[in-house]
């Protein structure tokens, strides 16, 4: 007997260990849901975590109110379905109180807004953890962020400050005020993910399959036509078969050319694609060298 | 070929196995680490092509006068503009037999602590040796890390071998110096490769500049290299997590503990003992989500079930009656000082090890080790950021712990500020 154990597992079981750790020894955790399929991997671990009990924490959603409708669906069912409670913490609440200014114009997105809306739900809320789906592979920034990611009083990430983290042993000592994100997806790829949720059998929102939906190109990427979302002059609109590889805001999250059907069709077309998916379906890391960088400064995903 | 999995209940999965290996590398700005791992990646083809173009662009913006490879690892922006590396960079590649988990470490010495927890978690350790320069004070450091942080394999690179003319005397001549030095460490396995990285002679496909090198190409050692039987499958420990005690309707009296196997072996029947309180019980079950077990190993994630109602709580441990962990409450450690504030000699740390954590105080610095020579210093009064000495610790209340040398999980620890919650020290008891 070797006592094998494939690569999936192995993830699965280091992102298991670093949920039950963080629920043990912080008092108020949260755990960060988009409906992305990096999310709804993290939601199904912490089920598996905390089996045959529920989830010891709530489940929030950052609400930029420009989403994709089969999301906030999916959302909701699956939410209702493994009986957790959701908080949604709202961006129009934050513009209509003050908080922030919202970005006008065709370019105009709330992504950059939901910081300050995610910052405001986590000290109303006093949570001491927030799990996040995100994933060191992302994102240059991200491939040197810890598991356990220390956030200050004003919810920033010092990149240079960073706590060491060795073995499997994390540091969650934190003061009131402060904050970890934690990711217990940092070691996953987005291959690993697909393969993750192809094995597993999970659901997920059918816009991250193929189907006919009417589009426009901009800078070299394809946009969902949308009520949020002003179209450029000579911008027009489409029908294309696409399907999307990231779900965010439905203003900076643009959609591939794809006939992928089903989840076996998404595994072949991820294994081969020779472009990162932030490359190719998000404007928000076009800005600049450093934009995710900033951006996790500022307190953001 | 399919593997019996937790989430799979044993039966055979669809998707294709394949392990996964972590390895650290450990080098300098000159000494090619960046473009080994860059050919890495490249040549198995996981470097996408949007990367790529950022790379050729920046490289040409900064007038490097050639594709700089090392932007790829260099994440931060401070890294970009100063041209350095500073923290670990976490890369990931696969092939069809395995997934790697590449730590990307800085190699200068003012950076050992990163070097030391990109090691913490490795299989394998790759060392980067310049072909013109021999083995040099830095390759000694590498080594002594790479011993000291029980990493079970050691790959040493001879690079750059096109410019010493595919030489295998050079190549034979630093072979015999590293040996010399490696024998003084405690490394079990190490195996070198005459590799140039520019180049790709012996990174992925055998070279054909150097025929009289009979042994593999870098990748197909890192394939092919055995790191299941590194798991240590004898002495049975398994720290308690997590308490499940669902309390619902159906399940009232279900009451399950929660962890991941840090060594050994647990079946169902298997007698165990719970420590501290050493009360004797038996495995009634091992649960998962996607249903019972019946045995679990490192490093699965499952519930325990106990036959007796007995008290067990986080920061217990369960294992067997005739195998169980020194429970101390002095220890020896040997630890790698991470802060800018150095170590006070009779200083108090939160010290947190497996699911448990305590305080220590330092009784004793019995000495600082220089990396480089492995001179012992009896009379050092502190630790400095990234010096590592041996010290004696008294704890606050008792730990549950083995050798680090033949329990890395059991043996390993952290030291934190309790002033500031900062990470200062990473121990290995002896």
């Amino acid at each position: 007997m070797t006592y094998e154990i494939s690569h999936l597992r192995a993830l699965e079981s280091e992102a298991i260990h670093v949920i039950r750790e963080v629920a043990a020894e912080l008092e108020r955790a949260v755990l960060l849901f988009s409906g992305g399929k990096d999310s709804a991997v993290l939601l199904h671990l912490a089920r598996k975590a905390f089996h045959p009990g529920g989830l010891p924490f709530p489940v929030m959603h950052v609400d930029t109110g420009h989403n994709f409708p089969e999301v906030i669906e999916y959302r909701d069912r699956l939410v209702d379905e493994m009986g957790a409670r959701l908080i949604v913490a709202s961006v129009q609440d934050s513009i209509d109180n003050g908080r922030v200014t919202e970005e006008s114009g065709p370019r105009a997105s709330r992504n950059r807004l939901q910081s300050v809306t995610l910052l405001d739900a986590i000290e109303e809320h006093g949570f001491r953890a927030a799990f996040g789906g995100a994933r060191r592979d992302e994102e240059r920034a991200r491939a040197k962020e810890r598991i356990l990611s220390f956030r200050d009083d004003f919810g920033q990430w010092d990149p240079k400050g960073q706590r060491p983290e060795l073995w499997n042993i994390y540091n969650g000592f934190v003061k009131p005020g402060e904050h970890v994100r934690v990711f217990p997806l940092s070691n996953w790829t987005e291959l690993d993910v697909w393969q993750y949720i192809a094995e597993e059998k999970l659901e997920l929102p059918n816009i991250y399959f193929a189907h006919e939906r009417e589009v426009f190109e901009r800078d070299g990427m394809l946009y969902a036509v949308s009520d949020f979302v002003e179209l450029l002059p000579g911008e027009e609109p489409f029908k294309k078969w696409v399907r999307f590889r990231t779900v965010g805001d439905m203003s900076c999250t643009g959609a591939v050319a794809s006939e992928a059907k089903t989840l076996p069709d998404v595994v072949a077309e991820i294994a081969a694609t020779r472009v990162t998916e932030r490359g190719e379906t998000r404007a928000d890391d076009r800005i600049s060298e450093a934009a995710m960088e900033d951006r996790k400064k500022e307190g953001y995903f | 070929m399919a593997t019996p999995g937790a989430a799979t209940n044993g039966k055979p999965t669809t998707t294709r196995t394949s392990e996964l290996v972590r390895f650290a590398t450990a080098g300098s700005v000159d000494d090619g680490k960046s473009t080994l791992i860059g050919r890495l990646l490249y040549d198995t083809k996981s470097i996408f092509e949007d990367q790529l173009e950022h790379v050729e662009e920046t490289s040409k913006r900064r007038g490097d006068g050639y594709v700089n490879l090392a932007l790829l690892t260099d994440g931060l922006r401070a890294e970009r503009e100063q041209g350095i590396t500073i923290d670990v960079a976490y890369r990931y590649f696969h092939t069809p037999r395995r997934k790697f988990i590449i730590a990307d470490t800085p190699g200068h010495e003012q950076y050992t602590r990163n070097m030391v927890t990109g090691a913490s978690t490795a299989d394998l350790a790759l060392v980067l040796v310049d072909a013109r320069k021999g083995v040099l004070e830095q390759s000694h450091r590498h080594a002594f890390i790479a011993s000291l942080l029980r990493i079970p394999h050691l790959v040493v690179c001879v690079n750059k071998m096109d410019l010493v003319d595919w030489d295998q005397e050079v190549f034979d001549r630093i072979t015999a110096d590293f040996t010399g030095w490696a024998a003084k460490l405690d490394i079990q396995d190490v195996t070198f490769i005459p590799v140039s990285a520019l180049h790709g002679d012996n990174v992925v496909d055998r070279s054909e500049n150097m025929p009289w090198y009979q042994g593999p190409s870098l990748l197909y050692h890192l394939e092919h290299v055995h790191v299941a039987s590194d798991r240590n499958l004898q002495d049975a420990r398994f720290p308690v997590q997590w308490v499940t005690r669902p309390m619902s309707d159906e399940l009232h009296d279900y009451r399950g503990y929660a962890g991941e196997v840090a060594s050994g072996v647990f079946r169902t029947g298997d007698e165990v003992v719970v420590l501290p309180s050493g009360r004797t019980s038996r495995i009634a079950g091992i649960d998962t989500f996607d249903g019972e077990i019946d045995e679990a190993y490192p490093p699965l994630s499952v519930t325990l079930r106990l036959e007796d109602e007995i008290d067990v709580s986080r920061g217990d441990m369960i294992c067997r009656p005739a195998n169980r962990p020194k429970e101390a409450r002095d220890i020896d450690a040997m630890v790698c000082w991470m802060s800018e504030r150095p170590l006070s000699p009779s200083g108090r740390y939160r010290i947190k090890h497996t699911s448990r954590t305590a305080l220590a105080r330092v009784e004793q610095l019995t000495y600082r080790i220089d990396v480089n020579s492995l001179h012992r210093d009896e009379d050092a009064e502190g630790l400095e950021l990234n010096e590592i000495g041996k010290l004696r610790l008294r704890l606050s209340a008792p730990l549950l712990v083995d050798e680090y040398r033949r329990n890395r999980a059991t043996g390993s620890f952290v030291l934190i500020d309790e002033s500031t919650n900062d990470t200062v020290g990473a121990g290995m008891v002896l």
